[in-house]
């Protein structure tokens, strides 16, 4: 049986949207990286992701993986934030034929999954119309 | 560097083998295609598979499959690159014979993918995406590439009918190829009423779920000159690596590491887009044919799906592309793959692919792509 570790040590990130701003560039990361994509820098101020965004593309998942098939018919989108990063995540929360690209988002904190492969509750966001 | 060649190819008949291992798919490929080649000795083995673990709980398969081939205690190594694994294989066989460490080498690809059900298949190649940043959030393959898709239809007006048009053209090939898992016609109209997979895709726009195997035998094109065969040679190749998470890319419909990895193969070959008469490219879903032959430089960025809807890249066309019909029709046992790329290239060069002869075939390319195109290889064959 796999330990909760992998799902508590990204709990900053799922639960805080803790990202890293370049010292350098200034590009932020999500998640947090050990060195800048942009500009090769290797330090960071801790940063939070902006709130609000707006869908850039998305799709309805029919045919789920296991962890999450009770759930389908879900959204999920990419949505880029006002402060220019790209996210992944679920739209909930919306009928599907609302869903349009350039939509306005915003985070919330949502239950993912009842049980996974850790024996824990996943905990993370997911996006609602803004 | 050593000029390297392919100077055998096997391939048994793809689809769902529920009576058939991993283990004995691979060896009836590797057999055939070391009786092609007429070479018997074999210097090492590389072998693409992607999830041999999560599909039937095998790991260290190069050395089951050297065992199982009878040809332990050669070095034989599993490379993963997710679908691309067979690609990398192939690439990793041009390296040590071109470096001469090796004179020939085997270059299987094989994956053993209907062990599990469904929705555990759906699992298992879903972790070639960013688990923690796509998976977590319940995104499927078909999933990241509706996310292309609907990026591109609305950036470029690609349309649902010319990705449909996609896959009949793939079928209208496969139906040529017996080897095929899926050796028939389709129509626009069977794929846009087909089943919603992730939408704008449906299920017809995919690739299927296969068990298949396929090999391919390099040599120095000094050892290839001795066979009295048409000679193939490898004049190109390319690799390269994108960020496996979509959502961390500038251009959602960019394909960036298969432009990278073909500008590699074109320059070491030193040819053009024009210079290439036909194509095998990774159709996993309809909408990454449109974006390779886009980032290969075939046509316009933009302009891949009004080339299908032209006939541009049919049989006849200006540049087949897929003659073997693709993953789509011919199945996609995703390390095999790659190396089913080859096979079908090495057929058209040779005047060896029966009713689906491109005409006058003296140069073709393979593209090969992990992911949502976190990877992708690119090689480029002639006939000298």
């Amino acid at each position: 049986m796999p330990t909760p570790s992998r799902a508590w040590r990204e709990f900053p990130q799922r639960y805080r949207l803790e990202a890293a701003k370049c010292k350098k560039c200034g590009a932020v990361s999500f998640p947090p990286r050990l060195v800048c994509p942009v500009c090769g820098w290797r330090e960071f101020a801790k940063t939070k992701l902006a709130a609000e965004g707006k869908i850039l593309t998305y799709t309805i998942i029919r045919v789920a993986p296991h962890q999450c098939a009770d759930q389908a018919p879900y959204a999920v989108a990419i949505v880029e934030l006002s402060d220019g990063v790209k996210v992944t995540g679920q739209v909930v929360d919306c009928d599907f034929d609302k869903i349009k690209i350039g939509l306005k988002v915003k985070f919330e904190f949502r239950k993912m999954y009842s049980e996974g492969e850790a024996g824990v509750i996943y905990y993370g966001y997911k996006f609602v119309p803004a | 560097m050593r000029e390297v060649a392919v100077i055998g190819v096997g391939m048994t008949k793809w689809g769902e083998l529920w009576e058939k291992s991993l283990r004995q798919i691979f060896v009836e490929s590797a057999l055939l295609a070391l009786e092609d080649s007429g070479v018997s000795r074999v210097d090492s083995m590389y072998i693409g598979s992607m999830s041999p673990g999560l599909f039937i709980g095998q790991e260290h398969i190069a050395s089951l499959l050297a065992d199982y081939l009878g040809k332990t205690p050669i070095p034989a190594a599993r490379v993963e690159s997710a679908c691309a694994s067979g690609g990398l294989a192939l690439r990793q066989g041009f390296i040590e014979v071109a470096s001469g460490l090796s004179d020939i080498v085997l270059v299987g690809g094989v994956e053993k993918m209907t062990d599990v059900d469904g929705s555990e298949a759906t699992y298992a190649l879903g972790t070639a995406a960013d688990q923690e940043y796509e998976g977590f959030h319940g995104i499927t393959f078909p999933g990241l590439y509706a996310l292309i898709a609907r990026a591109h239809m609305a950036k470029y007006g690609t349309t649902r009918e010319q990705l449909a048009m996609v896959a009949v053209k793939n079928h209208d090939n496969g139906s040529l190829n017996p080897l095929a898992q899926y050796p028939f016609k389709i129509t626009v109209d069977a794929v846009l009423n087909s089943v919603l997979v992730a939408d704008p895709l449906r299920v017809l726009d995919c690739s299927p779920i296969t068990d298949g195997a396929a090999v391919v035998i390099l040599s120095s094109l000094s050892t290839a000159r001795k066979l009295k065969k048409p000679l193939i040679k490898i004049i190109g190749s390319g690799h390269a690596t994108d960020t496996i998470a979509l959502s961390s890319r500038k251009d959602i419909t960019w394909l960036e590491s298969t432009f990278q990895a073909g500008q590699q193969a074109y320059k070491m070959a030193g040819k053009k887009p024009k210079n290439i008469d036909l194509v095998e490219v990774h159709d996993c879903f309809t909408i990454a044919e449109i974006c390779v032959t886009e980032a290969l430089g075939f046509f316009e960025i933009g302009k891949g799906g009004e080339a299908v809807q032209k006939g541009l890249t049919s049989l006849k066309g200006k540049i087949p592309v897929n003659s073997s019909g693709g993953l789509k029709a011919k199945g996609h046992p995703v390390g095999a793959t790659g190396v089913a790329q080859v096979i079908e290239i090495v057929k058209q060069l040779r005047g060896d692919a029966g009713q689906r002869q491109v005409k006058k075939a003296r140069i073709g390319m393979t593209q090969n792509m992990g992911g949502s195109g976190g990877s992708a290889l690119v090689h480029i064959f002639e006939r000298i």
